[in-house]
């Protein structure tokens, strides 16, 4: 192939013209450099909270632990939006059925494990049963919602945005009439915070393992198999996916009934972790969610994305929050960054956009 | 699946007839056998607009057939009927002689009827391979392909495999279309339906994005396809292209096809005068 002069403006290249090496190495180089910003713009936070905090707090090894256990949800949720995004979709309620699922599942946990006297007293006789009831009620409660979001974007051909924008208010809305808008009037079973929310299996708090293995499985799942590659293409092309034979909308349900699952999931750990469950805490858990996934580099104009790329995205509310608390600044400026970070994410995305399409 | 991409000879199914019905008169009239695909009375609306008044088309065995006429006449609304895209209002489709009904582009693929869109039908962000494969992936053995673990690097050799017939240089099966030329992307969809097509390859103006080099590439690969016992059905602007690989031509005129010719036995003129409306359609 001749050594092509170097791309002037926005010439448009013949068509028998195979990019230059050294095209493709500058694309390289840039691509590398955008993929990479992430990690620094986490290392600069970081490196803030340390120089900003008194020695011995933010970076001490129970700090990092902690921060690992507090991101562990935004995990869940950060995977089962990247399936989603990628779709070319969008799923705005995946906090409200976080807390749906949580909110079925503490009042299952609490109206099982005893009378209510006793469980205002502290004693949970049936505990064991309650829990178990609990977390099957979370994941079942959680994967209903995406099923339903699925259902009514691929039946009734609505745009994700709006459907989701619905299911969140009604989710919402129900998990307020069943709790009555704030906690509930005692913890969940004390054995289960014990066991899943403060349990530790090697030295990690067990939500830890959780995101971990399910982080993994994702990964593999999305860069392995033909569900992740459907993914893919349907949000790549969804035409040209619906033409080579991909049951498409059937493939659009399953990406929103596993982005319930995974939140149904979240829920669990959720009341593992804070052993209370009300609607307050929640509100920014579609920022959190979504802000990683598009922090992380998943495009929001689907077709490529990345699970490993979310994980890490998920630390930035997470450390921010974290950051925030122990300098005794007011965490709200929390959702000020990861709000202002999207708006940069997606702009970098968009120039990333333009000059593959040259 | 039987095919060139799975390796197994998938060519020639036995109840494909590649006789020559030979020195025929009139090309549509005293075939002895049913065409390998008829289209009768097909008419289509979209809203108010007529797409397809009265399309009729026959297609014989081992022949490239170009299907020509004005922007509008109604070119790819026959060909995504055929291929399961859109559905006709009225009118049937035969193969072999017995009427199908093909509602889904996959039901088309299952027939053995292969298309090369107007617009490609690529996944812009999925790489050649993927593209290649898509819908048809090839899995890992058991118990991973329970878990639908794609082979990667199998479809990866065969997608160079087929790469290398198409002898149009992509860097790397792996770089997202996306990336590549427009002839290269047409040469990806071309790739598709050449390897998987069994009976029927459609391509819907298959060089229109093709400099000289690859659009003569694609023109011996239709000759190539036909050889190898396979029917094409071709849509294209490029009179010239069509005479030089055409058996026969079938004109389409405001969504009415006015007329099917033997190339050897018409001129470039009277085409262009058939698709216009200058010249009478006379068979
Ligand atoms: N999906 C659609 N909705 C509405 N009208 C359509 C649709 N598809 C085709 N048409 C109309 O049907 C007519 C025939 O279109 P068609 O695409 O079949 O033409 P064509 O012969 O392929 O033209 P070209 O040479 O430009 O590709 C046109 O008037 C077009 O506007
Ligand atoms: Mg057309």
């Amino acid at each position: 192939m001749a050594k092509l002069e170097p791309p002037t403006t926005t010439d448009v290249v013949a068509a028998e013209d195979l990019p230059t090496s050294e095209e493709t190495r500058r694309q390289r180089a840039f691509d590398l450099l955008w993929r990479s910003w992430l990690f620094f713009f986490l290392l600069a936070l970081i490196a803030y909270f340390w120089l900003t905090t008194p020695p011995h707090t933010f970076l001490a090894g129970d700090n990092f632990k902690l921060i690992a256990l507090n991101t562990s949800e935004v995990i869940l949720l950060a995977i089962a939006e990247t399936f989603i995004i990628v779709t070319a979709g969008i799923d705005l309620s995946i906090g409200g059925i976080l807390l749906f699922a949580g909110v079925c599942g503490a009042k299952t946990m609490l109206s099982l494990s005893g009378t209510h006297d006793q469980v205002a007293m502290g004693l949970y006789p049936h505990a064991t049963r309650a829990i178990a009831a609990g977390v099957i009620v979370c994941i079942a409660a959680g994967t209903m919602w995406g099923l339903v979001n699925g259902l009514l974007i691929t039946l009734l051909r609505l745009p994700p945005f709006i459907v989701t924008l619905g299911t969140l208010g009604v989710t919402f809305g129900l998990s307020d009439l069943i709790s009555g808008g704030t906690n509930f009037f005692a913890p969940v079973p004390p054995s289960f915070t014990n066991n899943v929310g403060n349990g530790k299996i090697l030295g990690l708090f067990v939500p830890i393992w959780v995101a971990v293995v399910i982080l993994v499985i994702a990964h593999v799942v999305f860069h392995h198999t033909r569900f992740g590659r459907y993914t893919a293409a349907v949000g790549s092309n969804e035409e040209a996916a619906r033409r080579t034979g991909i049951a498409v909308n059937r493939h659009i349900v399953e990406v929103y009934t596993l982005g319930g699952f995974l939140a149904g999931i979240a829920a669990i750990l959720d009341l593992a972790i804070y052993t209370n469950i009300s609607s307050a805490s929640h509100q920014t858990d579609n920022l959190n969610a979504i802000g990683a996934v598009v922090i992380g580099g998943t495009s929001l104009f689907g077709g490529v994305g990345t699970v490993l790329g979310s994980a890490v995205g998920a630390f930035i509310p997470t450390v921010t929050q974290n950051g925030l608390i122990i300098e005794n600044v007011q965490p709200f400026w929390q959702e000020v960054l990861v709000g202002a970070t999207i708006i940069f994410a997606v702009y970098l995305d968009q120039v990333r956009r333009r000059r593959t399409n040259r | 699946m039987p095919s060139r991409l799975t390796g197994q000879r998938g060519l020639g199914d036995s109840e494909i007839d590649v006789s020559d019905d030979g020195g025929l008169q009139d090309a549509n009239a005293g075939v002895d056998k049913p065409p390998l695909l008829e289209a009768r009375n097909i008419q289509k609306h979209f809203g108010r607009v007529v797409a397809l008044r009265d399309g009729n088309f026959a297609l014989r065995p081992n022949e490239v057939h170009a299907v020509v006429g004005d922007n509008g006449a109604g070119k790819s609304t026959l060909i995504k009927i055929i291929s399961g895209v859109t559905h006709a209002d009225e009118g049937e489709l035969r193969i072999n002689g017995g009427p199908v009904t093909i509602t889904t582009p996959r039901e088309a693929r299952e027939l053995g009827i292969e298309t090369v869109y107007q617009d490609l039908a690529l996944a812009d962000h999925l790489d050649a391979s993927a593209n290649l494969f898509l819908g048809r992936e090839e899995l890992l053995g058991p118990p991973l392909s329970w878990f639908g673990f794609l082979d990667k690097k199998a479809m990866r050799l065969r997608t160079e495999e087929a790469m290398r017939r198409l002898k149009i240089g992509i860097q790397s099966v792996d770089q997202p279309v996306l990336s590549l030329s427009g002839g290269q992307r047409q040469a990806v969809a071309v790739a598709r339906a050449i390897a998987w097509g069994r009976r029927i390859v459609i391509m819907d103006e298959p060089t229109a994005a093709l400099g000289v080099r690859e659009s003569s590439m694609v023109l011996e690969l239709i000759k190539e396809v036909r050889s190898q016992g396979i029917a094409v059905i071709m849509v294209s602007h490029n009179l010239p292209e069509v005479f030089a690989v055409a058996d026969r031509i079938t004109v389409l005129r405001l969504g009415r096809t006015i007329v099917t010719l033997n190339t050897a036995e018409t001129t470039l003129e009277s085409v262009v005068g058939m698709m216009t409306g200058a010249v009478a359609a006379v068979a």
